[in-house]
């Protein structure tokens, strides 16, 4: 099999490849190697030497013993994977995108990683992120900004944008991201590729650098819907390292319908109005037109909280960092300011040169809006709101099976066009953050181009809806018939046309 | 909204030193997103519960059973500093 062609599979069609013994894993590792080597939009972190020792470690006794797949079955064949830097593997360099944690190497393995490399998915490298999975566009990076394989004049979305990159532009078969209020599907709208956030508690924590525990999920971001399906479905179950992990009910199915006959469709007109690209918005209306085509039953629903989910979210989630992020001190990993007169000064000093700007203001804010006076105005009243989001979405899908929305405000967006101005950037998640909120899985497919550049389709279902959700996004991802090739990056440039 | 006082207060809790200039952009950045925020305040909310975690989760704790722990030499390996068996930091009274 020729290189291209190789190239061209999806992590499905790869393994089914190897397993019909028409491509060994280590010609399928060795291509994606040399391309994630000659990576030139920044989406790498870190590649492995070669595939002989790339697995992470699934035996020391350090890893938990959760529930994965047996040793020895290997269902993903060896496909390649690449994996956020924030998740920990042993050994290998998972910086959270943070000079503060330069150079860590973890002494063990995250579980989704080592579930997924038990399953057969060995670690191809580290992905580029916003540092500590702040921000939207991966232009918080202490390692250097991603670049968008459509226009790498523009970002990838954030805060997982070296995955979805990696992905859009063929360095990689499949990616390994966190979302906290939309940093997989967005990221994956704005490269053209499959974004999915998972119930919160589908997946364990262990091991992922956290930024705001009662939201960060990880999921796939993949090729086509297939793809994010078969991954999920060796990441998802209980973890004893998680006591916030649930036991998934039945296995995730690999997606195959083909109409949407009878299938309920709310569009929320809180979050396909004022706000979204005129461009972006017509992309979404013919792909609810499709949608019709294909049996659905299209139908307006309201969220009405919904507008004030993202205040919330930027109370509820900085409050959180700012407690996660209180570890970083310069005592036990990472760098450590030099030259401090006391250990005040140390932890002080660290901790300003350690943290870029976004950082530090997140940890500002939510220091802030949980200090003694502020406490019941910012953080108890954004917690009463998610409360108020949760159960907008438990009555809506009382009338609808899912919630449509784009995925994103716009098309991928300059690079420094949004760095002057926060809340401009916050705003980006604004169709994604709500559900976060609630904790039900959400799912982004590309629906279309404006502009030349991708755009995304959200589709959101009750928790545990996974499989139902992949179905519905794989019959519209077979009836869109989405291109998913951006002008080849690294190949001296090209036209989309 | 928010001045250069409780932005230096607020950086001490969080124990992170700031300069000047920062101190500066600090407050302006924080009261332009606290502007935002402050929608909240408008909504009744009087009679909701609030809520930290949105999926019911119980029965995680694992069996309160003695296993193995991270060894010290590798606890100690990712240090920026140490001292015979252990993390090596400042005096607090220099």
């Amino acid at each position: 099999m020729s290189g291209a062609d190789i190239i061209s599979l999806t992590a499905a069609q790869a393994a089914a490849a190897i397993s019909a013994g028409e491509l060994s894993p280590g010609e399928l590792f060795d291509a994606y190697r040399a391309r994630a080597a000659a990576d030139e939009l920044n989406c790498f972190t870190w590649v492995a030497d070669d595939g002989s020792d790339a697995a992470p470690s699934a035996t020391e006794d350090w890893v938990p013993p959760g529930p994965g797949p047996s040793r020895g079955a290997s269902p993903l064949k060896g496909v390649p994977l690449a994996v956020k830097d924030l998740f920990c593997t042993e050994g290998v360099p998972s910086q959270s995108g943070s000079r503060i944690l330069e150079g860590y190497l973890p002494p063990y393995t995250a579980t989704a990683v080592a579930r997924l490399a038990q399953a057969g998915a060995p670690l191809l490298g580290k992905t580029n992120q916003d540092e500590f999975a702040m921000g939207s566009s991966t232009e918080n990076s202490a390692f250097g900004p991603v670049r968008n394989p459509w226009d790498p004049e523009r970002v990838p979305g954030g805060s997982s944008g070296g995955s979805a990159a990696a992905v859009a532009a063929g360095l990689t078969p499949w990616a390994l991201g966190t979302d906290t209020g939309g940093s997989i599907r967005q990221p994956a709208a704005l490269c053209g590729i499959v974004g999915l956030k998972p119930t919160y508690g589908a997946v364990s924590r262990y091991g992922m650098i956290a930024f705001a525990s009662s939201l960060d999920q990880a999921g796939p971001l993949t090729r086509d819907v297939t793809d994010a399906a078969l991954m999920l479905r060796h990441m998802v179950g209980q973890d004893p390292c998680d006591a916030t992990s649930l036991a998934y009910p039945g296995e995730i199915a690999l997606p195959s319908a083909e109409r949407l006959d009878g299938v309920r469709l709310g569009v929320p007109v809180e979050l396909t109005g004022e706000g979204i690209a005129a461009g972006v918005l017509a992309s979404f209306q013919a792909a609810l037109a499709r949608a019709r085509e294909l049996g659905a039953d299209v139908r307006e629903v309201a969220l009405p909280h919904a507008p004030h989910a993202l205040s919330a979210y930027y109370v509820l989630a900085p409050a959180e960092a700012s407690s996660n992020l209180a570890r970083f001190d310069g005592v036990r990993y990472g760098a450590r300011a030099a030259g401090a007169s006391d250990l005040a000064d140390m932890y002080t000093r660290t901790r300003h040169d350690g943290f870029g700007a976004e950082v530090r203001r997140r940890i500002m804010l939510g220091t802030y809006a949980l200090s003694s006076g502020y406490y019941d105005a910012y953080y108890g009243r954004a917690q009463r709101v998610r409360t108020l989001i949760a159960a907008d979405f438990h009555e809506a899908f009382g009338e609808v099976d899912f919630i449509v929305t784009p995925t994103a405000p716009t098309v991928a967006f300059h690079l420094g066009e949004k760095t002057q101005d926060p809340w401009s950037m916050y705003l980006n998640d604004y169709c994604t953050v709500p559900m976060s909120l609630a904790g039900i899985p959400a799912i982004s497919i590309p629906c279309g181009l404006s502009e030349g550049l991708p755009v995304g389709l959200q589709i959101a279902g009750p928790v545990f809806s996974e499989s139902a959700l992949l179905d519905a996004a794989f019959a519209l991802e077979q009836a869109l018939g989405f291109d998913g090739s951006p002008p080849r990056s690294g190949a001296g440039g090209g036209t989309n046309d | 909204m928010i001045d250069r006082d409780e932005v230096l207060h607020v950086a001490r809790l969080a124990r992170l030193s700031l300069s000047d200039a920062e101190v500066e952009s600090m407050a302006v950045e924080l009261s332009a997103v606290l502007d935002h925020i402050a929608k909240i305040g408008e909504l009744d909310l009087g009679d909701v519960a609030p809520t930290a975690h949105v999926v019911e989760a119980t029965g995680g704790l694992r069996p309160d059973e003695p296993r193995a722990s991270l060894p010290r030499e590798v606890a100690l390996a990712q240090a920026p500093a140490v001292s015979s068996d252990g993390f090596l930091v400042p005096s607090p009274q220099a």
